[in-house]
C-alpha cells in the first residue's frame, strides 16, 4: 500500500509547434489505501492520467511518485502496480490459472507460491470451479473477475482500474461495483478507478477527480463535488438530472450564473414564472421541465417533484421558487465558484 | 495501420530484422539490381569484356519477330487459363454453394490439384495425349481427330492450357467459394422476393458482389499463366513445336541458358518485371477501391 | 439456397460431380498405369482398369532400377531432397519471418518503413523473373548443387512476413500492456503470446510453403546438376526421354504419384487451417 503524488503532470503529443497538449498541469495527492475515482466524459484526459501512473504512457513533464518514490522513468512492471483493464486483456490462449500466474512466473516466484496466491485470489473471486478454463468459455462479468485476480496476486501496492465496468450490462455492472467495494474493504489498497459514469464514481469513491478538456476541476469527497461543486461544469456533471444553469436568474447579479438542483425547487404560488414545456412521469418522481423567459431569451429549467404534487398541465405557467441555502452562484466567464 | 503500444529497445529490432534483410539483400535486390544492369550491357562471346549499350538490347527485342511471336503467345496463353480457370471454377463455386449435403466432400476432392507441381501436372497430361500412347489422343483419334501436339502448334497449346486450367481450378474454386458464402444471404432473399429468379439473381446481384474476388483472380491467375506455368511448359512441350509454345518466361531460360545471350535474356527480365509491378499495382488500388461499398 | 428448386440441385450435384470426376481423372488414370507392365500401356489403348505389377513398378521407381531411357535416379531418394528442401524453405520462412514482422510491428526504429518496403516489394517479383543474375550469385558463392543453394534463394520472398504483419496488426493493444505489466520483455511476449497467438497462420503459411517448395521446378533445374540433389518433380521430367515409345510409363506413373502424395497429405490433413489461411493471405 502506498500514497500516489501527481505534481504538475502534463502530457503533450507530438513536438514543436504542431505538439497537442491533452493534459494541462495536474496536481493530486492520494493517500495509502485510499480510493479515488477519475471522472470525466469522454476524451477529458482521464485513462490518459491513469496510463501515465501506470507507465504505459509518457510522462511529458511533472512527477508521478508512488510509495515515495518518483517512477517517472520506471517501466510498469518495477512500479510494483497492478492494471485492470477494460476488455480485460486476459491471453485468450492460457488458462484462467495461467492468467493469473503469469506475472509471478516471469517474477521468478517459486512454483508454491504461486499456487498459493492465485488459490487464494480464486477464493476471494469465488473462481475457483473456472482454473483450469480458458478465457473464451468464461462470460464478461468472470473474465473480469480473473483480471481482478490476476491485479490481486501481484500484492501490488497500488491498483489501478481502466473503465472495468463499461463493458458489462446494466445489472453486471451494479454487481461488480459491489464486489469491488468488498474488494477494497477486505484488502485496503490504494486504488486509482477511472469511469465516465458519474454514479459509479459516487458510488465507489473515497474522493474523486473530476476532470474536464486535460483539466482537473475539482477533487474532493462525494459529497463535497455534490454539494459544493467547484465550476459549472462539475455542477452539470455530478448529479442525475443536472443542476439547473440560469444565466439571468432574477435578482442575479450581471456576469453571474445561478445554480440550483432540479430537487431544490418547489413549486409555489409566487416567484419565478414558468412556462411547463414537458412533464416526465418516473414512477416514484416527477420531472417538469418549464421554459423560463426573459430579456435575453429562454431557458429551460427543470424541476423534481414528489408524486403527492398534482401534475401541471402543458403550457401552464407554473411558479417556482429555490431554497435559499441551497443556490450556488458561479463566475459566468471563469465557470468558477464564487 | 500502426501500433499505439510499442516495445522500446535500441538494438534488439535490428537483430530481428537482419536475417530477413540478409536474405532478400543477397538474393533479390542484388540479383534484381544485375539484371537491370545486364540488361544495358552486352557481354561478348567470351564473356571477357562488357560494354555499355543503352537500350539496345531493349531495341533488338523489340525487332526480333520470336521475341513478338513469344509476346502473343504468352497473352493468347494467359487469358485463356485465367478465363477458362476462372469461368469453371466460378460454376463449380456457384453449385458448391447452393448445395447443403455433401459439399465438404467435393470441396475435399476439388481442392487436392493445388498440391500437384505444375511439373507435375505436366507430365500427367502429356501422358493422357501423347499421340501414340496415350488413352485420350486414341478416343480423339477413334473421333476423327487426329491428335498429334509434336507437330500441330495449336495442338500444343491446347494441351498445355488444359492442363494449367486443371491445376489452377482448386486455387480459384476455394477463393469463389469463400467470396461467395461472404455474401450476405439477406441480399438473396430480398432479391428473390422481389421475384427474380436464380438466373437473373447471380447476375444482378451475385457476380457483380463477387468483382473484387474476380478481379483479384484475374491478376492472380494472370501471374500464375506468366510464371508458374514454367514447369508445365518445360514437361510438355518445351516451348515446342518450334516456338509455339514458348511463353514469355521460358525464353528467358531458354535463351539465358541455352543460348547463353545474357544481355537479351536481363532484357527480357527487365520487362517481365515491369509487367508484373504494373499487375500487382493495379491489383492493390482497384481492389482496395472496389472492396468498399 | 432460398427456394426449392429439386431440379436445380440435381443440376448442381450433376455438376460438381462431374466436375470432381475431370479434376480425378488424370489421377486415375496414373494410378492404373503405375500398375501394369511398360508394355500393357504402350499399347493404345491402354487398360483402364488396375493391372497386378503395383509392387514392381513401385520399388523400380524407388530404387531406381527401371529399364527405359530416361534418368535412372532412385526415386527414394530424390523424395528425400524434395522432403528436406521443402521444410528447410517452410520452416525457414515461417521462423524469418514472424520476427522481421515481430521487428516491424512492434517496435519503432530509423528506416523502419523504408525496410517494410523493401520487404514489401519482394513479394512482386518471382524467382522467376530474376534467374539468371540469382543463379551467378549462388554459383559466386558455391551454393550450386547444395540445399543451401535449393532453398535459401526461394526464402528470400516476403509473403510470409506480410501475413504475420497483417495478423499481428489485429492483436489487441491490451494484450501487450498486460504483459508489460506483467513484467515480459518483448522476447518474452513474442514467445509467450504472439507466437501461440500466430498458430492457425503458422498452420495456413506451412501448408502453403510447403507446397510451394516442394513443387519448385525452375529454380531445382537451374542449380542443381548433380542427380543426388534433383527434387523428385525434376526427376519425373528427367525420366520422359526422347519419344513416348521408349519411357517406361508405368515407372514414371509410379514416380508421379510418389510425387503427389506428400504435398496432397499436407493439404488434406490441414485443410481447415489451409483454407482459411490461403484465403486471409492473398486479402
Amino acid at each position: 500500500m502506498a500514497a500516489i503524488q501527481i505534481r504538475n503532470v502534463v502530457k503533450r503529443y507530438g513536438t514543436g509547434k504542431t505538439a497537442n497538449q491533452v493534459i494541462h498541469g495536474v496536481d493530486a495527492d492520494i493517500g495509502d489505501g485510499e480510493f479515488v475515482v477519475i471522472v470525466g466524459p469522454s476524451g477529458c484526459g482521464k485513462s490518459t492520467l491513469l496510463r501515465m501512473v501506470a507507465g504505459l504512457e509518457e510522462i511529458s513533464s511533472g512527477d508521478i511518485s508512488i510509495g515515495g518514490r518518483i517512477v517517472n522513468d520506471l517501466e510498469p512492471s518495477e512500479r510494483d502496480i497492478a492494471m485492470v483493464f477494460q476488455n480485460y486483456a486476459l491471453y485468450p490462449h492460457m488458462s484462467v490459472f495461467d492468467n493469473m500466474a503469469y506475472g509471478l512466473k516471469i517474477a521468478k516466484v517459486p512454483l508454491a507460491d504461486i499456487k498459493t496466491r492465485v488459490d487464494k485470489a480464486a477464493r476471494i473471486l469465488e473462481l475457483g470451479p473456472f482454473l483450469a478454463r480458458k478465457p473464451r468459455e468464461l462470460s464478461g462479468g468472470q473474465r473480469q473477475r480473473v483480471a481482478m485476480g490476476r491485479a490481486i496476486v501481484r500484492q501490488p501496492q497500488v491498483f489501478l482500474f481502466d473503465e472495468p465496468l463499461s463493458n458489462l450490462d446494466a445489472k453486471l455492472r451494479a454487481q461488480t461495483r459491489l464486489e469491488i467495494q468488498k474488494l477494497h474493504r477486505e484488502l485496503g489498497i490504494t486504488s486509482l478507478f477511472v469511469t465516465h459514469d458519474q454514479v459509479e464514481a459516487m458510488t465507489l469513491a473515497q474522493r474523486m477527480i473530476v476532470m474536464n478538456a486535460g483539466v482537473m476541476e475539482q477533487f474532493g469527497t462525494p459529497e463535497e463535488v455534490y454539494t459544493r461543486p467547484a465550476t459549472t461544469f462539475v455542477a452539470s456533471f455530478i448529479g442525475s438530472p443536472p443542476m439547473n444553469l440560469l444565466r439571468n436568474a432574477p435578482d442575479a447579479k450581471a456576469g453571474t450564473i445561478v445554480g440550483v438542483r432540479p430537487e431544490h425547487l418547489d413549486i409555489t404560488d409566487s416567484g419565478w414564472g414558468l412556462r411547463v414545456e414537458a412533464v416526465e412521469m418516473l414512477g416514484a418522481e416527477r420531472l417538469v421541465h418549464g421554459l423560463w423567459s426573459h430579456g435575453a431569451g429562454d431557458e429551460l429549467v427543470t424541476i423534481r417533484t414528489e408524486e403527492s404534487h398534482a401534475v401541471p398541465a402543458l403550457g401552464a405557467t407554473i411558479f417556482v421558487r429555490p431554497r435559499p441555502d441551497r443556490m450556488h452562484l458561479f463566475d459566468a466567464a471563469s465557470g468558477k465558484r464564487l | 495501420m500502426e501500433k499505439r503500444v510499442v516495445f522500446r529497445s535500441a538494438w534488439l529490432p535490428w537483430v530481428l530484422i537482419a536475417p530477413q534483410v540478409a536474405v532478400i539483400g543477397v538474393f533479390f535486390f542484388w540479383p534484381a539490381g544485375q539484371a537491370l544492369l545486364q540488361s544495358v550491357q552486352q557481354s561478348d562471346a567470351f564473356g571477357t569484356s562488357v560494354e555499355w549499350v543503352g537500350l539496345e538490347n531493349f531495341r533488338n527485342l523489340w525487332n526480333d519477330a520470336t521475341y513478338l511471336a513469344s509476346f502473343y503467345t504468352t497473352a493468347l496463353f494467359s487469358t485463356l487459363v485465367a478465363v477458362l480457370g476462372i469461368g469453371l471454377s466460378l460454376i463449380l463455386a456457384v453449385f458448391a454453394d447452393r448445395i447443403v449435403k455433401g459439399a465438404m466432400v467435393y470441396k475435399t476432392l476439388l481442392i487436392w490439384p493445388y498440391a500437384v507441381a505444375p511439373a507435375v501436372a505436366g507430365v500427367l497430361w502429356l501422358f493422357m495425349f501423347a499421340p501414340s500412347v496415350g488413352v485420350v489422343s486414341f478416343w480423339l483419334r477413334a473421333l476423327g481427330v487426329d491428335w498429334n501436339h509434336l507437330l500441330n502448334g495449336r495442338h500444343a497449346m491446347t494441351l498445355v492450357i488444359m492442363a494449367a486450367v486443371w491445376k489452377q481450378i482448386s486455387y480459384n474454386f476455394l477463393f469463389f467459394l469463400a467470396g461467395l458464402q461472404s455474401i450476405p444471404k439477406s441480399l438473396i432473399e430480398a432479391a428473390a422476393i422481389d421475384g427474380a429468379r436464380p438466373w437473373r439473381r447471380f447476375w444482378t446481384i451475385v457476380f457483380p458482389l463477387l468483382s473484387p474476388t474476380t478481379f483479384f483472380l484475374l491478376v492472380i491467375n494472370i501471374v500464375y499463366a506468366f510464371f508458374d506455368t514454367f514447369g508445365i511448359i518445360d514437361a510438355v512441350t518445351q516451348g515446342g513445336p518450334g516456338k509455339e509454345t514458348a511463353i514469355l518466361v521460358y525464353k528467358v531460360y531458354y535463351d539465358g541458358f541455352k543460348a547463353m545471350d545474357l544481355g537479351g535474356s536481363a532484357a527480357q527480365s527487365v520487362v517481365l518485371m515491369v509487367i508484373v509491378v504494373v499487375l500487382t499495382v493495379v491489383q492493390f488500388r482497384f481492389v482496395e477501391k472496389k472492396v468498399n461499398y | 439456397m432460398v427456394e426449392r428448386r429439386p431440379l436445380l440441385d440435381v443440376l448442381s450435384h450433376a455438376v460438381l460431380i462431374l466436375g470432381v470426376l475431370v479434376v480425378a481423372f488424370p489421377l486415375y488414370l496414373t494410378f492404373v498405369a503405375s500398375t501394369h507392365t511398360a508394355d500393357a500401356i504402350v499399347q493404345a489403348p491402354m487398360p483402364l482398369l488396375p493391372g497386378t505389377h503395383l509392387t514392381e513398378n513401385y520399388s523400380a521407381a524407388w530404387y531406381g532400377t527401371g529399364g527405359g531411357n530416361g534418368s535412372k535416379a532412385p526415386v527414394g531418394q530424390m523424395m528425400l531432397v524434395s522432403l528436406i528442401s521443402a521444410l528447410i524453405i517452410t520452416l525457414g520462412k515461417i521462423a524469418i519471418s514472424l520476427l522481421s514482422a515481430f521487428a516491424i510491428v512492434y517496435f519503432r526504429f530509423p528506416f523502419r518503413m523504408f525496410f517494410f518496403w523493401a520487404i514489401f516489394i519482394t513479394l512482386m517479383l518471382p524467382v522467376e523473373v530474376r534467374i539468371l543474375p540469382t543463379y551467378k550469385v549462388v554459383s559466386d558463392l558455391g551454393m550450386l548443387n547444395s540445399y543451401a543453394g535449393l532453398t535459401v534463394p526461394l526464402i528470400a520472398s516476403a509473403t510470409a512476413t506480410f501475413l504475420f504483419r497483417q495478423f499481428f496488426l489485429t492483436v489487441p493493444e491490451e494484450l501487450v500492456e498486460a504483459a508489460r505489466m506483467d513484467g515480459a520483455g518483448p522476447m518474452r511476449f513474442f514467445k509467450d503470446v504472439l507466437v501461440p497467438l500466430s498458430k492457425t497462420s503458422i498452420a495456413a503459411l506451412f501448408v502453403i510453403q510447403f507446397i510451394y517448395g516442394w513443387n519448385q521446378y525452375l529454380w531445382p533445374l537451374l542449380v542443381t546438376t548433380n542427380e543426388n540433389m534433383y527434387p523428385v518433380v525434376i526427376g519425373i521430367k528427367r525420366m520422359i526421354s526422347g519419344g513416348d515409345a521408349q519411357t517406361e510409363w508405368n515407372v514414371v506413373m509410379a514416380t508421379a504419384l510418389l510425387a503427389m502424395i506428400p504435398p496432397a497429405l499436407v493439404v488434406m490433413l490441414m485443410q481447415k487451417w489451409f483454407v482459411k489461411g490461403l484465403v486471409d493471405t492473398e486479402k
